[in-house]
């Protein structure tokens, strides 16, 4: 039973309970004090009862033992083997996590023809990885992978489950959790270890103006998503030591629902509020050199161009470009404005922008108040040095 | 065909705040309205009742005053409204809340195809979707980019899968979440609008439903809970690097591969 609980042996039945119920909730049945359906559980009786005979019980009955489960598993996301960033850094944070209660990290790796690739997880000292290799399995389909995915809890018992919060992940971990009637936090952005083995959650919500902070208490394995290009990737180790171990493919398995008819590689449409990283021309990009600079510091970053309103005006780009309340809002992970002053309708359309870097030679330059980092340079100095900086043709010493 | 939707009402605004003192979140105001989201998944129930023949059925979960939410979908043209309301079913979590869902899901009756937004705007998980589906032991597919056919036996669509993109179908009854490209939606009808004032609202409480065990409703069936809620700290501090270019070049570069944009070439 789950609620307020009256342990009737240490009840004095001095009534303050009773008394102090808002809600009417409590009275004197056959001697006993009774709850009944009124109770909002708002726990007043807890705290007025002297002898501590009132308590909230546990909502979930079963308790689990905790011992049970051990180590953390990282569940793999890749396409056709090619293994998704992300993985490398639920890898980076699981070590990190692991470490704190003296226990391991094992990866989970679905897919067909990967137990080859399955050994460059190991570099990162991961304990164990577990390979699923199926021609079935070639494809991500969410109900035959999920199946794979309670086998493997079933086998390794994990005491947390790691998942990218990519479009896979969140379609598999949902569907996973609720098979072991367990928490999922979705989309974290923070996780931290504490010694009892609880993981503490932190994700943002209502559009990233509030934190919430989430545990999973009760039940394990504790599911949480984990946002892309939030956590560190590890460094590689010196000796490996863990293995791989192959897991047993059923065909009970792989009697998917979901009929592929084609599977094509995405084409790469141009998108603006789609990038992760914009690299934005502004006024002072002033000749097709300037452009050039922007376009391959961009091209350098994984990004992509983005514009001002009088640099489409002046034809050098495409609408598409164009940031600002005329053109697209955007709010990428990495912004770097090039020659951009700051004028309010630029700003508008980029201030939610996790990280902003303006470059601009006038250090009062209005885009200098919403940037992070502020650089008071001419880009025409500066973007050659950053350029082959990155590019590995200086060395860059302090 | 039946088609059901899922929708849900969110506050109209993203600014909130965390009281310091109690803990608890004060929105700026209390107007409601449906998940942005959520117009795309009905937009996309329209476009196949456009097709072939179907009916729409939109269910909530939510306080009594969820109610305006259904007249919202009525509005747009859903045939018939739930709305799933009990004190026991607060305080519910990703698993509690989808299985409030997919009871109430089930005791309307028989439906094909179940249709959901990508993701709420106050939640932002995106997962309540894919676990409706896993209770109620159907197939999903989750962002589902476009609708290719749809016939009386199944539905076949493009999906997005990370890298790739597909083209899939399944036979119902199953599940789909759409990205907000799936379609374009519609406005409110005015004609509509005044029709749904009067429109039946269909109630379900916990008595409603089949499994009547509280303890698998809102808080007491959620395994995670929230320990507090707190506002990012905003340390909007600006950094500048005032030095000649050359140093200004080598401080960028180094925040950028602190960043984890550019990559430690060895």
């Amino acid at each position: 039973m789950s609620g307020i609980v009256i342990d009737h042996n240490k009840c004095i039945k001095c009534l303050a309970c009773i008394k102090a119920c808002p809600f009417n909730a409590l009275s004197l049945e056959n001697d006993k004090i009774e709850v009944n359906a009124a109770c909002r559980l708002c726990k007043v009786c807890i705290g007025v009862c002297p002898t501590q005979a009132i308590s909230l019980q546990d909502v979930i009955k079963k308790v689990i033992d905790k011992n049970l489960y051990q180590g953390i598993l990282v569940y793999v996301e890749h396409t056709d083997g090619n293994i998704h960033p992300v993985t490398y850094e639920l890898i980076g944070k699981a070590l990190e996590l692991a470490k704190k209660i003296d226990q391991q990290v094992y990866c989970l790796f679905i897919g067909e023809n990967i137990k080859e690739k399955a050994n460059v997880l190991l570099e990162y000292g991961v304990a164990k990885v577990l390979v699923y290799d199926h021609l079935d399995l070639r494809y991500f389909r969410v109900d035959n992978y999920a199946n794979v995915f309670e086998s493997a809890i079933k086998k390794l018992m994990p005491n947390t489950v790691l998942v990218g919060a990519t479009t896979t992940g969140r379609s598999l971990a949902p569907r996973v959790a609720v098979r072991f009637k367990t928490g999922l936090t979705a989309d974290t952005t923070i996780l931290q270890m504490r010694e009892n083995t609880d993981l503490v959650q932190i994700r943002p919500a209502f559009g990233g103006n509030i934190m919430a902070q989430i545990l999973t208490t009760k039940t394990r394995p504790q599911f949480a998503t984990v946002r892309y290009k939030v956590m560190d990737a590890p460094q590689k180790v010196t000796n490996v030591t863990g293995s791989i171990e192959i897991g047993v493919v059923n065909e009970s398995m792989l009697k998917s629902k979901i009929e592929l008819l084609e599977v094509k590689r995405k084409e790469a449409t141009f998108e603006i509020s789609e990038a992760e990283v914009i690299v934005v021309a502004g006024n002072g990009v002033k000749d097709e050199k300037g452009l050039k600079l922007v376009s391959e510091l961009a091209e350098l970053l994984d990004g992509v161009v983005g514009m001002t309103r009088p640099m489409i005006e002046k034809g050098t780009g495409s609408y598409l470009q164009q940031i600002g309340l005329s053109g697209r809002s955007v709010k990428p992970k990495l912004i770097i404005t090039c020659g951009v002053s700051g004028a309010i309708q630029f700003v508008a359309g980029m201030d939610k922008s996790d990280t902003i870097i303006a470059i601009n030679s006038d250090p009062n330059a209005p885009i200098f108040k919403t940037a992070h980092y502020a650089v008071v340079s001419d880009l025409y100095e500066v973007l050659p040095l950053l350029i082959k900086q990155i590019k590995g043709e200086i060395i860059n010493e302090l | 065909m039946k088609i059901i939707v899922c929708i849900k009402q969110v506050p109209d605004t993203q600014k909130v705040k965390v009281d310091d003192k109690t803990g608890v979140l004060i929105r700026d105001g209390i107007d409601t309205k449906m998940n942005p989201f959520d117009l795309y998944a009905l937009e996309t129930a329209m476009k196949i009742k456009e097709q072939i023949n179907a009916e729409i059925t939109v269910i909530t979960m939510g306080p009594p005053s969820a109610k305006e939410v259904i007249k919202e979908a009525y509005a747009l043209g859903a045939d018939s409204g739930y709305l799933l309301t009990d004190r026991k079913f607060a305080g519910a979590d990703v698993l509690a809340t989808s299985f409030t869902l997919a009871q109430g899901i089930t005791a309307i009756g028989g439906y094909d195809l179940i249709i959901c937004g990508k993701q709420t705007t106050d939640g932002d998980t995106a997962q309540v979707g894919p676990a409706i589906a896993e209770h109620l032991a159907i197939p999903h597919v989750s962002w589902v980019v476009k609708i290719k056919d749809v016939c009386d036996k199944s539905i076949t669509f493009m999906e997005d899968m990370l890298d790739d993109i597909a083209i899939a179908k399944m036979n119902y009854p199953c599940l789909i979440t759409v990205d907000k490209d799936v379609f374009q939606p519609r406005l409110p009808s005015y004609r509509l609008k005044q029709q749904a004032e009067t429109k039946t609202i269909n109630i379900l409480t916990l008595e409603d439903l089949a499994q009547k065990d509280s303890e698998h409703y809102g808080l007491s069936g959620s395994p995670t809970q929230v320990e507090k809620i707190f506002e990012p700290t905003s340390e909007h501090e600006v950094e500048r690097f005032e030095q000649d270019d050359k140093n200004n070049a080598k401080l960028l570069y180094q925040k950028l591969k602190e960043l984890k944009y550019v990559k430690e070439l060895s």
